[in-house]
């Protein structure tokens, strides 16, 4: 079974036609980048996938759950709504912007979504999320407020919220674009160290170093289309497209 | 002194009525206010354009006029015309000309909430109504707080319009007393009292603020 398998999506802004058929299945346990110049649907996609924006055209399976489908008449069909939220929870999301709660405290941020959506008890979860806190290396941040903290900081503690909800799969949206240069190592680690435990990952990036050591596949999208995949050697290496090639240039 | 101690029991008792009408009225705009606010920003765009028609009503016609209506012009209105008692009907105006704007200060305050709020618990399972509870809502207080806390302090000015119904409130009180005495003193005493209702209020809303201040955005 496939932990995520996206068939021939489409999606249109306005007039905009962002995805133009993408395709993509994910194994578990695989990493995979998404890289490409701005503009050509890497974020769409990514936002796709649990519904932040819906689709035009195509079938979203999470786990063998149909999220979204469209009929025969073109017509896109998505679960129903709690069903979608019950399917979606199972990947964690990691924004650029963060995108933490302000008004409550880093292990607030963590127990939030645990306690109202799946109702476990604080003092059961509360060690937990200590201990996830732990894992992202920021236990004596427990009861500090978000604005106290740096930028690596804070989207590590994004990693250990979505966490905590014990998500299957994990979708990064260029976590370290928003970080000063020197903080971006602390959270790289951080998702290094996710790979290494074998979750299952999409990150959309412009850390190509990062893709080309930790992913298990690259994609090079450009334009709303995947014009290349492969394993990193391969893409990086010896792209076969013009397109990957001229778009390599340009940024390594 | 003694001229002030003898007045005081008549102005205590419009202060009564005064701080009547300001609790009734911000224990039930509020809660409308917010339900309002939250009709306004609704995707059903029959609910969102009435509350819209409703609020430009009564922000935009004299508080007087709708006090003299809702007590002397409702009750010819055919089908719902009703004849409310004096203090009924200057809370029903109130609390109805008060929600309004309590609506406009809620919806910018939500409105003013990032997107990625919302994404952030959508992503985490959260529903709509969990994300406003949890997530928008309460960080929307901290922001209204500002606004609240002046039209707060205007309402308990504003309650002495009531004296257009005959009302007994802290305002007319002081009035016939003045003219029974031909002295002025009493305006003094009253504006004494009103001074120290809003300084209980902005006292209030300090510490409010202060309690909201432990985090930044
Ligand atoms: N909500 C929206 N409404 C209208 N157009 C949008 C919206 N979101 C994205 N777009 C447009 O869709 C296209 C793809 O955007 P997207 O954010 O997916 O690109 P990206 O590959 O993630 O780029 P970047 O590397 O800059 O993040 C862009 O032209 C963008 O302007
Ligand atoms: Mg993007």
């Amino acid at each position: 079974m496939n932990m995520i398998k996206a068939i021939n999506i489409h999606k249109k802004f306005n007039n905009l036609e962002v995805l133009k058929g993408i395709s993509l299945q994910v194994n578990q346990g695989e990493v995979i980048a998404i890289i490409g110049p701005s503009g050509s649907g890497k974020s769409t996609f990514l936002r796709c996938l649990n519904r932040l924006e819906t689709i035009d055209q195509g079938t979203l399976e999470i786990q063998g759950d149909i999220l979204a489908d469209s009929g025969p008449d073109g017509q896109v069909r998505y679960a129903t709504e709690a069903e979608a939220r019950r399917i979606c929870r199972r990947m964690g999301m990691v924004f650029q912007q963060f995108n933490l709660f302000p008004h409550f405290t880093v292990l607030e941020n963590l127990i939030e979504a645990p306690l109202t959506v799946k109702g476990v008890k604080r003092e059961e979860f509360v060690p937990q999320a200590e201990e996830l806190l732990h894992k992202v290396g920021l236990a004596e941040k427990r009861d500090v407020y978000p604005s106290r903290l740096s930028g690596g900081q804070k989207q590590r503690v994004a990693i250990a919220r979505a966490l905590a909800m014990n998500p299957d799969i994990m979708l990064f949206d260029e976590p370290t674009s928003a970080l000063d240069p020197e903080l971006t190592g602390e959270v790289l680690k951080t998702m290094r160290k996710l790979a290494e435990e074998h979750m299952t990952m999409i990150v959309v990036t412009h850390e190509m170093a990062f893709a080309r050591e930790v992913a298990n596949r690259v994609i090079f999208m450009d334009n709303g289309e995947i014009v290349e995949q492969g394993d990193p050697e391969t893409v990086f290496g010896s792209p076969s497209q013009s397109r990957t090639k001229a778009f390599l240039q340009r940024v390594i | 002194m003694e001229y002030i101690l003898s007045i005081l029991p008549p102005l205590l008792e419009g202060t009564v009525v005064t701080l009547q009408m300001f609790f009734s009225t911000i224990i039930l705009a509020l809660p409308l206010g917010l339900l309002l606010a939250l009709a306004r920003i609704s995707r059903f765009k029959a609910l969102s354009s009435a509350v819209g028609v409703y609020i430009w009503l009564f922000r935009g016609t004299p508080l007087m006029l709708q006090l003299l209506f809702i007590y002397f012009g409702l009750p010819f209105v055919p089908y719902i015309g009703v004849r409310l008692p004096d203090f009924s009907a200057a809370m029903v105006a109130f609390v109805l000309n008060y929600a309004a704007y309590f609506a406009e200060i809620f919806r910018a305050g939500i409105q003013s909430i990032d997107r990625g709020q919302y994404e952030g618990a959508k992503v985490l399972g959260m529903t709509y109504r969990q994300t406003m509870q949890r997530i928008v809502l309460p960080q929307v207080i901290k922001r209204v707080l500002p606004p609240v806390s002046n039209e707060t302090i205007t309402l308990v000015k504003d309650t002495s319009l009531i004296y257009v119904l005959a009302m007994n409130d802290l305002l007319r009180t002081t009035r016939a007393i003045v003219q029974r005495d031909f002295d002025t003193t009493p305006f003094i005493v009253a504006a004494v009292f009103y001074l120290i209702m809003t300084l209980v209020l902005t006292w209030m809303f300090q510490k409010l603020e202060q309690r909201y201040a432990v985090y930044d955005e």
